[in-house]
C-alpha cells in the first residue's frame, strides 16, 4: 500500500502556502499531521496531483489568548494541546476530548487545524469546535474570512474549505463562569473513532452557583453536540432548549421529565448511517444513553466552579 | 514556489546524520528500513493502526507509516537500533522485556519498545492501568499482552530505583525550540 | 546435569537478537539487485474476466514484467489438494492466476515486477481488465439452496463435501432419552491476522541452476519439494528458508498460496532476485481465513443429565477453494464431544463454497466451534433441568479412570481419536477454586441488587495435539563447545529456539544457551512436515530427544575410552563430561567434538592440545567400520496417535445493558499439556491464544457484503483487542505427563484460544439472567448484545 506520485512543495511561511495554493483544483491536497490523509494516500483512496505540506510554516504553531479566549494555529499538534496549562484550565471540553483521540503517537503528529478540516463526524475536535461555537480563520486568494465552526461542516467530508484556502486558526472561547463540561463517547477499543459522542456545557443559573449542594437549582443554557450519529457534528438545539430551566437535583440529576424529552429530542434530532461497526437504531439510542450519562457529570462541574476565573473539573 | 520531483533531506537517527534525495511519497518506513537498512522497525498495516512502525521523531513516539520521509527534514530519529547502549548492552527496557517473556514472535516489540521508553520518561510510575492506556496504540497477536504489562512494570521498577540510567538516545533537534509552553509535569530528557 | 533443562522457566534465547530490532523477517531479506511484486486482485467476489490488456503497464518505467494466466503456461495449475478425504468427492484449489473468473475478492490475476514496490503498484492500477460481474453466493448458510449462484460452474450445489460418522446408535438413545433439546448455532468469520502479512523472496542462481527462497511460511520443506516438482528442478537445488516469522497461527501454512509459486518462478524468468511482501489490505482479502459454520445440534439426555447421545449436524463454510481440505469440519466433529462421555453420536458434515476468501485452520482449527457447541448444549441441559453447569459437566466428565477414552471417530491423522490422559474434574476443581466460584455468587446477588449485571461463566475443553506424521531433527557437538540442532519444524514466536535447547540441555549436561537451535531451513534439515496443529514440541521436541540421547552415548562412551574409566561412571555436567566422584578428570563437550574428528589440522590452540593430549597412538584405521566421526546424530519420533491436552477456563463479566458493552473482570485458565519443558514459555502460549479467542468472542468479524465484497478489510475496522480490551490472565497448570511420548509432553500452542466463546456465552447468559438473554452465536458485539437484550432481529 504505497502513495501513487504526486509533486510535493514545502512552503515555509503562510504566503508561500497561499501562493502554492493559488489557482489549486481538487488535485491539490494540504498536508497538514497527515493522520487522516497519509492513510488514504497509502490506500490510494486519495490520489493527489500535488501536496502542499504545511510542516515548515512555524507561524502556524501557537497558543495566543486573544478576545477572551484562545487562538490556536492550526498546526499546534494535538498534543501540545493536550499538555498546555492553558487549555486544561480554561478550555476544559477541549482538553478532556483530546485525550480521546486516537493515541499519543497520533497526537504527535495530528494538528487541530488538520482535524477539524478534514471534518470526520466521528472524530472529536470538529465535535468540541461546533459545541463551543469555535470561530475559524480561513485564508486564501480572495481574502480572509471568519466563521462560526458549524458553518464549516455541508455533509460528509465535505467542507466549506474551497481548494486554494487555508484554516489558519481556531479560537475557542475561555469557559465561563458556572459552566460545567463533559466529553463521553462509546468507542469499541480505546482510541477507535467513536460510535457515538458527545459534548456537554451545562451553565447553570446565577442563584444555583451560589447554593450549596442541598439547594441545586436550574439549568440556564446549555449546549450539546452529538459525534458519529450524522455526517457532520450535530448540535441538538431541540435537545437543548428542552434543558433550558430545568431542575437539577442534589445529586447533579436533571429533571425526569425535562431530562427525558431531551434525549427524546436528541435521538429525534439525529439520522445515523449503519455501518461495520454499529446499527443505526443502535447509535440512535446510545446517543441518548451518552447524553444521560454525561449530564450529571457536567451538572457536577458546574457546580464546582466557585467564580468567574475558576475552573470545573476537567 | 515550484514543485519538484526529488527532496533533498537532512536528519540523524540514531545520532547518526543521513543526507539523502527522495522522492516526495516515500514513506518514512522504506526510508528508515531500506534506505537506510535499519530494519528493526516493522510494517504491519500501513493505515496507522497496529503501531509496529513507531519512533521517535523528536522524542516523540509517532507512526512513521504515516509519515513521508521528506517530513521527517530536519529531525532526530530514533528507532528501535538506537536503544541499546552498546552491542553487549542492553537498555535496561530491553533487558526488563528479556526477563519478563514480553515477546514472542518479535514482530510488534521494536514498536512497543519505542512507545514504552516514552511513556516511561513521560510518566516513570505509571499504574498498570496506565500502562495499557499507554499500550493501547500497539497490537500484538501473540502476547496477550500480559508480559508486556510485567515487562513495564519491572523496567519502570528499575528505573524508578535508578534514575540515572538512559531512556532514550535522541539527539538535539535541529529545529528551532518550540514556541508554546512546556510541558509540565514528570519527565524531561531521560 | 543442568538446572537450565527440561523444566526450567529460563530466559529465551532468541530475545536478544529481536530486542535489538536485528530479526531477520521476510521483508528484511533484501539481496542485491532485488526487484519487486505486486498483485492485481480482483475487485470482485464472483467476475468473469473477459479480457485483460497489460500492455500500458508493461511500458511503464521501471517495470520488468507483467504476468498474466496465459503467460504462465503449464505452471498455471491448481495446487495440490493437501489433506485429501474420500469424502472430499468436489475439492477445488486454486490456480496461481486466475484464467476465466474471479471467485473471490482478492483472487490473484496478474502480477507486476519492477524495480520498487511504488512502481509496481502504479503499473497494476494501468492493467485493464474488462469485467463481467457475477452473482454471488456470500451467505454459506444458504449456498446448498436451489437456485443459487454457483460459486464452481462443476460443483452441483456449492457441496464440496458430505461426510456422515455414527458412534453407537443416536436413534434409539434419542427414543429412550428423558429429555431432548434443541439449538441452533452459528459462529462466524474470522482470521488470525498476524501483525506480519506474508512474503516470499526468490533467489535463482542461473550457474548453479540453484533456487533460494525466504517465505513467512510454517512448511517450508512442504514448499521447497512442491516448487522442485512444480519448477523441474532437482530438490537439492532447492532451499526454502522461514526466517523469523511474525505470527503464523495457522494461516502462514499452504501449498501454494499463488505468490509461493509466482515469485520464485519470476525469479527465475527474469535473472534478478524477486521480492513480495504482502501489505495489510491484501493480507485480509487472499491470506486464509476461518471460522463460519453453522450447528443443528440435538442432545439427549436422561433425568440426571447425562448424555445419551449427540446428534450434529453441520455446515462449513470453505470460502472459495478447498486449499486445505475438510480438515477444520473434520476437527470440529470428532471434537464436538469434547471431554464428555458421549457414547452415541451422530455427526453429519457439509462443507460449501462460498464466493469468499478460502477458509483453512486457524488457530484452534474447528476446536473452537465444537467447544461452543458441546458448552451450548451444556448450559441448555443446565438452564432446563436447574442444575449449575459445572454439576451437568461433572456428572458427564470422562473421568481420570476411564482413559484410554475412545471417542470413536478417526481424528484428522487418521488415528483413533483416542484420549490417553488428563483428569478434567481435577481441573474444573482448580478453576473453580481460582476464581472462587461460592464468593461470586455473592457477589453477583449484591450486584443485582444495585442493579449491575454481572456474570460468570467456564468453559471445559480437550485438545488433540501432537499429530505426526513424524519430524526429526539434528543434533552436533562443534568444537567450540557449542552444540547445533536443526529440525525441520519452523517458529513463528514459540521459543522453539530455547525449549529445544533445554531439551539438548537436558541430555547433554551443557547449558541451553550454549545450544543453538535452526528451525525452517530445508538446507539444514530436510525431513519433516512444519509447525501446526499443536505438534512442534511434541513430535520436534521428542525427536530432538532421540538425537541427543544418541549423542550423549557417543559422547560418554568417547569419554570413557579418553579417560579410561567405565561409561558407567561418566556423568556430563555444566558442559563437560567427567568421572563421578573426581570432578577433576573432565574433559568439556568442545574438546571431545575436537578429538571426535581425528583429523589432523589443529585450527586453534585447544584444537592443538586436543590433538596432541587425546590422541593417542592407535594400530589400525582411525575411524572403526560403523563409527562415525563428529560427536552427531539423527533422531526421528513419529507419535502413534494424537495426545490429548485439556483445560478449564473461567471469567467473570459485567455487561452494561444500556450500551451492550461488556467488562471482563476476572479470567481464569487451567491448563494440561503435560511435562512442561518451560513454563513461562507455555503460559505466553495461552496469554496469546486466550487474547485471541477474546478476540473471537467479541471484537473480530469479517463482514463481507452481498456481492463477495470484503467491508472490513482493515485494521480500523477489523478489530484486533488492544491491551486495554484484554484483561489480565490468571493461568493455573494441572500436569497430567502423556504416556505416548518419552518427554510426556502435549501440545499447547493453540488451546488458549479454545473455550473462549463458549465461555463466553455462559457469562453473558448468567449475567443477564434477569432479562433472559439466550447467546447461540458469536462473535458479539456491543450492538448484537443490545439487540439480543431488547429482542431485535439481528443480520441474520
Amino acid at each position: 500500500m504505497k502513495p501513487a506520485p504526486f509533486e510535493y512543495v514545502a512552503p515555509r511561511s503562510l504566503d508561500e502556502a497561499l501562493d502554492a495554493l493559488s489557482h489549486a483544483d481538487e488535485g491539490t491536497k494540504v498536508l497538514a499531521g497527515g493522520q487522516s490523509l497519509i492513510p488514504l494516500l497509502n490506500m490510494r483512496l486519495a490520489s493527489p496531483k500535488r501536496l502542499v505540506d504545511l510542516g515548515r510554516v512555524k507561524q502556524l504553531t501557537y497558543i495566543a489568548e486573544r478576545d477572551g479566549g484562545y487562538t490556536i494555529g492550526a498546526m499546534t499538534r494535538q498534543s501540545a494541546l493536550e499538555r498546555d496549562d492553558r487549555v486544561s484550565r480554561d478550555v476544559p471540553l477541549l482538553a478532556e476530548a483530546i485525550r480521546w483521540v486516537g493515541h499519543p503517537q497520533i497526537r504527535n503528529r495530528g494538528t487541530i487545524g488538520g482535524s477539524i478540516a478534514h471534518g470526520d463526524p466521528a472524530a472529536e475536535l470538529p465535535a468540541v469546535a461546533v459545541c463551543l461555537d469555535a470561530r475559524l480563520t480561513i485564508k486564501g486568494p480572495r481574502g480572509t474570512r471568519t466563521l462560526p465552526a458549524r458553518d464549516l461542516y455541508l455533509g460528509y467530508l465535505a467542507t466549506t474549505l474551497a481548494p486554494d484556502e487555508i484554516l489558519t486558526d481556531v479560537w475557542f472561547p475561555k469557559a465561563t463562569p458556572g459552566t460545567g463540561y463533559a466529553w463521553l463517547e462509546f468507542a469499541r477499543r480505546h482510541g477507535d473513532y467513536a460510535i457515538a459522542g458527545v459534548g456537554v456545557a451545562i451553565t447553570l443559573d446565577a442563584d444555583s452557583r451560589a447554593s450549596t449542594a442541598r439547594d441545586p437549582g436550574r439549568i440556564a443554557e446549555a449546549r450539546i453536540v452529538v459525534t458519529g450519529v450524522d455526517g457532520v457534528p450535530v448540535r441538538a438545539s431541540a435537545a437543548e432548549s428542552l434543558l433550558a430551566g430545568a431542575p437539577v437535583t442534589d445529586r447533579h440529576q436533571v429533571q425526569p421529565a425535562a431530562l427525558s424529552a431531551s434525549v427524546d429530542a436528541l435521538r429525534s434530532a439525529i439520522d445515523p448511517a449503519t455501518d461495520v461497526q454499529a446499527t443505526a437504531e443502535y447509535r440512535r439510542h446510545l446517543a441518548g444513553v451518552l447524553l444521560e450519562r454525561a449530564l450529571p457529570v457536567a451538572c457536577q462541574r458546574a457546580h464546582l466552579t466557585p467564580s468567574p476565573s475558576g475552573r470545573g473539573l476537567g | 514556489m515550484r514543485a519538484v520531483s526529488r527532496v533533498a533531506i537532512s536528519l540523524t537517527v540514531n545520532g547518526q546524520p543521513h543526507r539523502r534525495s527522495v522522492e516526495p511519497r516515500l514513506l518514512l518506513t522504506d526510508f528508515l528500513r531500506h534506505e537506510l537498512g535499519l530494519t528493526g522497525t516493522h510494517v504491519g498495516c500501513e493505515h496507522g493502526v497496529c503501531g509496529a512502525c513507531t519512533v521517535l521523531l523528536d522524542d516523540e513516539p509517532v507512526r512513521a507509516c504515516l509519515m513521508l520521509a521528506v517530513q521527517a527534514n530536519e529531525c532526530a530519529i530514533t528507532t528501535v537500533e538506537g536503544l541499546a547502549p552498546s552491542s553487549d548492552q542492553l537498555h535496561p527496557l530491553q533487558e526488563a522485556f528479556w526477563e519478563a517473556h514480553g515477546l514472542q514472535c518479535g514482530f510488534c516489540t521494536p514498536g512497543i519498545l519505542i512507545s514504552m521508553v516514552a511513556l516511561l520518561r513521560e510518566n516513570p510510575r505509571p499504574t498498570d492501568e496506565e500502562i495499557r492506556t499507554g499500550l493501547a496504540g500497539n497490537l500484538c497477536r501473540c502476547t496477550g499482552y500480559q508480559n508486556i504489562v510485567k515487562a513495564v512494570r519491572l523496567a519502570a521498577d528499575r528505573l524508578a530505583d535508578a534514575p540515572g540510567l538512559p531512556l532514550s538516545r535522541a539527539r538535539e533537534r535541529m529545529s528551532a525550540k518550540p514556541i508554546f509552553a512546556p510541558r509540565s509535569g514528570a519527565g524531561g530528557e531521560g | 546435569m543442568t538446572t537450565r533443562g527440561i523444566g526450567a522457566p529460563i530466559k529465551r534465547n532468541e530475545d536478544p537478537r529481536l530486542l535489538r530490532g536485528l530479526g531477520s523477517f521476510v521483508d528484511d531479506v533484501e539481496p542485491p539487485g532485488c526487484l519487486h511484486a505486486a498483485i492485481l486482485r480482483g475487485p470482485y467476489g464472483h467476475a468473469r474476466i473477459r479480457s485483460i490488456d497489460a500492455s500500458r503497464a508493461r511500458e511503464m518505467p521501471g517495470v520488468h514484467a507483467v504476468y498474466t494466466a496465459a503467460d504462465l503456461g503449464p505452471l498455471n495449475q491448481p495446487a495440490p489438494l493437501v489433506v485429501p478425504h474420500p469424502s472430499l468427492t468436489h475439492g477445488r484449489t486454486q490456480r496461481p492466476l486466475a484464467v476465466d473468473k474471479v471467485v473471490f475478492i482478492g483472487e490473484a490475476v496478474a502480477m507486476v515486477v519492477a524495480d520498487s514496490r511504488y512502481l509496481a503498484e502504479d503499473a497494476i492500477e494501468q492493467i485493464d481488465v474488462d469485467w463481467e460481474p457475477l452473482p454471488a453466493i456470500v451467505d454459506f448458510t444458504q449456498a446448498a439452496e436451489p437456485g443459487r449462484p454457483l460459486v464452481h460452474d462443476d460443483v452441483p450445489e456449492n457441496v464440496a463435501a458430505r461426510f456422515t460418522q455414527v458412534v453407537g446408535d443416536p436413534d434409539s438413545a434419542f427414543a429412550q432419552a428423558a429429555h431432548i433439546f434443541r439449538e441452533r448455532l452459528h459462529v462466524e468469520r474470522s482470521c488470525g491476522s498476524p501483525i506480519e502479512a506474508r512474503g516470499v523472496v526468490a533467489v535463482y542462481d542461473r550457474r548453479q541452476g540453484s533456487l533460494q527462497v525466504w517465505d513467512s511460511t510454517q512448511a517450508p520443506l512442504t514448499i521447497k519439494n512442491g516448487l522442485a516438482a512444480m519448477l523441474g528442478l532437482p530438490e537439492l537445488k532447492v532451499e526454502v528458508i522461514a526466517p523469523d516469522v511474525g505470527g503464523g497461527f495457522g494461516t502462514k501454512i499452504l501449498m501454494f498460496f499463488p505468490e509461493e509459486v509466482l515469485v520464485p518462478w519470476a525469479a527465475m524468468q527474469l535473472g534478478r532476485p524477486v521480492k513480495w511482501t504482502e501489505d495489510r489490505r491484501e493480507h485480509f482479502i487472499s491470506a486464509s481465513q476461518e471460522r463460519g459454520q453453522l450447528h443443528e445440534t440435538e442432545i439427549a439426555v436422561d433425568a440426571e443429565g447425562r448424555i445419551l447421545g449427540i446428534r450434529d449436524s453441520l455446515i462449513h463454510d470453505s470460502g472459495a477453494y478447498t486449499p486445505y481440505g475438510m480438515v477444520t469440519p473434520l476437527i470440529t466433529a470428532t471434537q464436538l464431544p469434547g471431554p464428555y462421555k458421549v457414547p452415541n453420536y451422530r455427526s453429519e458434515i457439509t462443507v460449501v463454497y462460498t464466493n469468499t476468501v478460502s477458509v483453512t485452520p486457524y488457530r484452534g482449527a474447528g476446536r473452537p466451534h465444537a467447544c461452543f457447541v458441546m458448552e451450548r448444549m451444556i448450559d441448555r441441559i443446565a438452564r432446563e433441568l436447574d442444575l449449575e453447569p459445572n454439576e451437568v459437566r461433572r456428572r458427564n466428565f470422562v473421568q481420570p479412570e476411564d482413559m484410554p477414552w475412545d471417542v470413536g471417530l478417526p481424528f484428522q491423522d487418521g488415528a483413533p481419536t483416542r484420549y490417553d490422559s488428563g483428569d478434567y474434574p481435577a481441573g474444573l476443581a482448580l478453576a473453580e477454586q481460582m476464581i472462587d466460584l461460592p464468593a461470586f455468587r455473592a457477589q453477583q446477588a449484591e450486584a443485582r441488587k444495585a442493579g449491575r449485571y454481572l456474570g460468570i461463566g467456564f468453559a471445559a475443553y480437550v485438545e488433540g495435539t501432537g499429530i505426526g506424521p513424524y519430524e526429526g531433527a539434528h543434533v552436533r557437538i562443534d568444537p567450540s563447545g557449542n552444540v547445533f540442532c536443526a529440525t525441520g519444524v519452523t517458529s513463528q514466536g514459540q521459543g522453539h529456539e530455547t525449549s529445544f535447547a533445554q531439551i539438548v540441555a537436558s541430555e547433554l549436561g551443557c547449558d541451553p544457551s550454549d545450544v543453538t537451535v535452526v528451525t525452517g531451513d530445508t538446507a539444514r534439515f530436510g525431513w519433516g512436515a512444519g509447525t501446526y496443529a499443536s505438534r512442534a514440541l511434541v513430535t520436534a521436541g521428542n525427536a530432538i530427544q532421540v538425537a541427543s540421547a544418541k549423542v550423549r552415548e557417543k559422547v560418554v562412551s568417547l569419554a570413557a575410552r579418553l579417560l579410561e574409566v567405565n561409561p558407567d561412571d561418566v556423568e556430563l555436567v555444566d558442559g563437560t563430561a567427567r568421572v563421578a566422584g573426581a570432578p577433576d578428570r573432565a574433559l568439556t563437550l568442545g574438546a571431545l567434538a575436537t578429538a571426535a574428528n581425528p583429523i589432523r589440522y589443529a585450527y586453534d590452540k585447544s584444537a592443538a592440545e586436543a590433538a596432541l593430549r587425546l590422541v593417542k597412538p592407535r594400530a589400525g584405521a582411525v575411524l572403526e567400520p560403523g563409527e562415525e566421526p563428529g560427536l552427531e546424530a539423527r533422531g526421528y519420533f513419529a507419535p502413534e496417535r494424537a495426545t490429548w491436552a485439556s483445560g478449564q477456563h473461567a471469567a467473570i463479566v459485567e455487561v452494561d445493558p444500556a450500551t451492550g458493552d461488556l467488562e471482563i473482570l476476572r479470567y481464569v485458565a487451567v491448563h494440561d499439556c503435560g511435562t512442561l519443558v518451560n513454563p513461562v514459555i507455555v503460559e505466553g502460549q495461552m496469554h496469546g491464544g486466550i487474547a485471541q479467542g477474546i478476540g473471537g468472542a467479541f471484537y473480530e468479524r469479517l463482514i463481507y457484503d452481498e456481492t463477495g465484497q470484503l467491508v472490513n478489510a482493515s485494521f480500523m475496522d477489523f478489530l484486533l483487542p488492544t491491551a486495554m480490551e484484554i484483561p489480565a490472565l490468571e493461568v493455573g497448570h494441572l500436569e497430567t505427563p502423556s504416556p505416548l511420548n518419552p518427554l510426556g509432553v502435549k501440545g499447547a500452542g493453540e488451546a488458549g484460544s479454545i473455550p473462549v466463546p463458549a465461555l463466553f456465552a455462559e457469562a453473558i447468559e448468567d449475567a443477564l439472567q434477569p432479562l433472559g438473554v439466550r447467546i447461540a452465536e458469536m462473535p458479539l458485539s456491543p450492538t448484537r448484545l443490545w439487540e439480543l437484550i431488547h429482542e431485535l432481529p439481528g443480520p441474520s
